[in-house]
């Protein structure tokens, strides 16, 4: 229990939150009149968005600056770090309901909607003849979204391997030079990781046109292509938050935010990076070498 | 309330309670209690009404009053707003008023996000009940969500689906704000195994709810994009399973009726044994039994898909997985008892409540029991042996440890003792009642009536009309409960600090009502 001289900081009253409710209720409400063909469905996300970012810009604001004035002591520094632990669990556990959807089409639903085991006499009355194999006839018995090829592990995706493992190692060079205040190769790691991960974006997005227009791969290719995308694009989803968070501690660190001591700021989004680090390599295995 | 906060260090004011701005902006943890609990109970009426709808149209066979579409959706939102709407924040509201006080802390570990908790839930409902007036009605497909057929929903679809996200957003918050709390804030001396087990139960109720919630949000995307964006998740002409959701769904959902049930397990812990004179029997085993129950919860899931043409292994699996539960929870059972074996024991009404939760409780885990058995699960899925079970555990088992936990605790938080003879006049209504409107449900489904049906044979009808005589009877019982809260608030008699001759534990330390700043100066715990 550390218990520092000056005590726990409790705020007294906040409107960020009620306004962070009323931003992603906003969205939410334009996106679901978006996906029923309302016409100010989309004006509506993006009301929506605005209010979200302004929460967002709000409330990191107002704790970056009691943060500034040493308003928080070891033991709220404490409670940060159980909070962003805690969340990139629920993170892990998002991420998993995704794979666990991969690995059961691949071991259950493809094979018996092929015949073996139990799924024999669906194959025999159903779907005679067809004979699913991963990765080239993965999208089902009906050949949803047509023939596709799939994207070999040895290209592109070995590159953003190599991209995201080594924005690993820079970010920790960086996180080294903080701590021994080495204030501009600190800088200078963190341009280099915000710039992998974003040459790791600009790879994925050559990729996914690449895939949409020459390989006939789309989210609509059954199975192989539902998995496919949501994984690789969640993912994506990730490592463009955690760049925008990167972006954000860089322009923290030349503000000169951080002591060797206390940066909990930088270390959670380093969290978050090595995070998204392990789940790119969960997908190099799952998604495409395997 | 105001004269205890002046000594405070910290230089707020405790805002006049009619001030909107005080509930909307607090960060405080007993405001964001009472904003949970208070929601809680709009809840649960709007969740009881539908209840009776069904009940209505259940009185007698043939159709009466309601559509079958507009029935089902009953039965879908009624299980909704009685989960996620209800229970879940009742126990989060119990959490926020008890868990600071119970382990020396001055409040919550991250208030903003407290507050964010709370304040996401009035929306996320507003949004899911509107559903109920677009075309093609609220979702009718049932709460599991099973696609295809949820598939088939009008507008609503999306605005549920999203509502579900918006919910999940602030159960993890919550219980993220929960762990931070119990690791971070206990007072010095107050070591793990000197926790109140209320503490312990919702300590690994918010881990259940970090590790699950994802689980649901991920499954109901899949939906999502499985009806606007083309994908095959759930299609098996694309190679995907519609079963597939149905083993997301339960592993998040086993997971999520331990969550709605674990908390209750604190709570009449904490009660039994000061009504007995006796402190609480086999404190280490109920922790361990907890932490068991827990994991077992991820590895029973399939025991609700017993139907869904599995392997025989798997089916063996899950069914001698889920019989070992009774464990864990049988050591629960007898620990309670065994803490009132020769205990001075008196019965007033936070008693009885928690008497009437271990028997009925344990009724519905016999049943649990009993579905837990694949072979005769056969006959018994999807019948009304199935709404027997789940209701004998969460309305005499969640709703009734959560009555009385409001019973056990409104004296500290409000400073006033309630009325003892409407106490017990509500747990008499409320335990015959409820056990007239869902024993009968046990016979019906034996007999083979199903469930989420709005018509059914003749020979079901004197059980139905019974259960819908109890259910009423229960729904009116629960006014006098509103009145008795209300009544103790405004003109209850004033309570003791200790309120209860033998109550244990640091929340009993305070003042009553205690401080708006629970602890400022962290208590030495022995």
């Amino acid at each position: 229990m550390a218990h520092a001289e000056n005590s726990y900081y409790i705020p007294h009253g906040s409107h960020w939150p009620i306004v962070g409710s009323i931003g992603v209720c906003t969205l939410m409400v334009g996106f679901a009149n978006f996906l029923n063909n309302v016409s100010w469905g989309s004006p509506t996300m993006l009301v929506g968005l605005a209010i979200v970012l302004f929460m967002v810009f709000g409330w990191f604001g107002t704790v970056i600056r009691e943060n500034q004035k040493d308003m928080y002591n070891m033991q709220v520094d404490m409670s940060f770090r159980w909070g962003m632990f805690w969340f990139i669990f629920s993170e892990v556990m998002f991420f998993a309901v995704f794979f666990g959807s991969l690995f059961y089409a691949r071991q259950y639903s493809i094979p018996w909607l092929s015949g073996e085991g139990d799924g024999i006499s669906t194959n025999a009355f159903l779907w005679e003849g067809y004979e699913g194999t991963w990765p080239t006839d993965a999208n089902g018995p009906a050949n949803i979204g047509g023939d596709y090829q799939h994207i070999p592990a040895w290209g592109l995706p070995a590159l953003n391997t190599a991209l995201l493992l080594t924005s690993g190692v820079t970010l920790t060079w960086a996180h080294h030079a903080l701590k021994a205040n080495h204030r501009l190769q600190l800088i200078i790691g963190l341009f280099l990781t915000i710039a992998l991960g974003v040459i790791f974006m600009f790879v994925q997005g050559y990729e996914y046109i690449h895939a949409y227009r020459d390989l006939g791969l789309t989210l609509g290719s059954g199975i192989f292509g539902a998995t496919f995308f949501m994984l690789t694009g969640f993912h994506g989803f990730h490592v463009t938050l955690g760049a925008i968070m990167l972006i954000v501690i860089l322009f923290r660190c030349m503000a000169g935010h951080f002591t060797p001591e206390r940066h909990f700021g930088f270390e959670a989004v380093a969290w978050y990076w090595h995070f998204v680090d392990v789940v790119w390599l969960g997908l190099f295995i799952f998604v495409y070498m395997i | 309330m105001s004269t205890v906060a002046t000594d405070d260090h910290h230089d707020d004011h405790q805002e006049s309670p009619y001030s909107i701005k005080r509930w909307v902006f607090t960060t405080n943890h007993k405001d964001i209690g009472t904003l949970y609990l208070w929601f809680s109970f709009i809840m649960f009426l709007i969740g009881g009404v539908m209840a009776l709808i069904i009940r209505t149209e259940l009185f007698e066979p043939g159709m009466q009053f309601v559509d079958p579409q507009f029935f089902n959706s009953m039965t879908t939102m009624h299980a909704i707003i009685m989960v996620f709407g209800v229970v879940m924040p009742a126990f989060t509201g119990l959490a926020n008023w008890l868990i600071p006080m119970m382990i020396g802390a001055t409040d919550m570990a991250l208030p903003r996000m407290n507050n964010w908790s709370f304040w996401i839930l009035p929306f996320a409902f507003a949004m899911m009940m509107s559903t109920l007036f677009m075309d093609g009605g609220g979702p009718a497909g049932g709460w599991t969500l099973y696609p295809p057929l949820i598939l088939q929903t009008g507008d609503a679809f999306p605005f549920v689906i999203l509502a579900i996200h918006f919910m999940g957003l602030s159960s993890i918050m919550g219980a993220i704000n929960v762990i931070a709390t119990v690791l971070n804030m206990r007072a010095p001396g107050m070591t793990l195994m000197k926790m109140p087990l209320f503490v312990w139960t919702w300590l690994i109720t918010a881990y259940l709810l970090i590790a699950v919630m994802p689980v649901l949000a991920g499954g109901v995307t899949m939906l999502l994009t499985d009806k606007y964006f083309l994908t095959s998740f759930f299609n098996a002409a694309g190679g995907g399973d519609p079963v597939l959701f149905q083993h997301i769904f339960w592993f998040f959902g086993h997971p999520e009726v331990y969550i709605l049930i674990l908390p209750s397990f604190g709570v009449i812990s904490s009660i039994i044994p000061t009504f007995a004179r006796k402190p609480l029997f086999g404190y280490a085993s109920m922790v361990y039994a907890t932490g068991s129950i827990a994991f077992l919860s991820f590895i029973v899931w399939a025991h609700h898909m017993f139907t869904v043409g599995m392997p025989l292994a798997g089916e063996l699996f899950f069914m001698f997985a889920t019989m070992l539960i009774a464990v864990p929870t049988g050591v629960k059972v007898f620990n309670w008892v065994a803490t009132m074996w020769r205990g001075a024991m008196t019965f007033e009404t936070p008693m009885l409540f928690a008497l009437g939760f271990i028997i009925m409780f344990t009724i519905g885990g016999f049943s649990g029991l009993m579905l837990a058995l694949a072979p005769v699960d056969f006959q018994y899925h999807d019948t009304y042996f199935v709404v027997a079970h789940f209701h004998y555990v969460l309305v005499p088992g969640s709703v009734f440890a959560i009555i009385a936990a409001v019973y056990y605790w409104l004296p500290k938080w409000c400073g006033n003792m309630y009325n003892e003879g409407l106490g017990k006049l509500h747990f008499w209504l409320s335990t015959i009642f409820v056990n007239l409107t869902f024993f009968p449900m046990h016979f019906v489904g034996l007999a083979g009536m199903p469930r989420r049906i709005p018509d059914y044979a003749l020979q079901f009808s004197d059980y139905n009309m019974m259960a819908t005589v109890g259910a009423f009877g229960f729904g009116f019982a629960q006014l006098i409960f509103l009145y008795v809260v209300i009544q103790a608030i405004r003109s209850g008699n004033k309570a003791t600090s200790q309120v209860w001759e033998n109550a244990e534990g640091l929340e009993w330390t305070l003042a009553s009502p205690a401080p708006y700043h629970s602890f400022t100066t962290p208590p030495v715990v022995k």
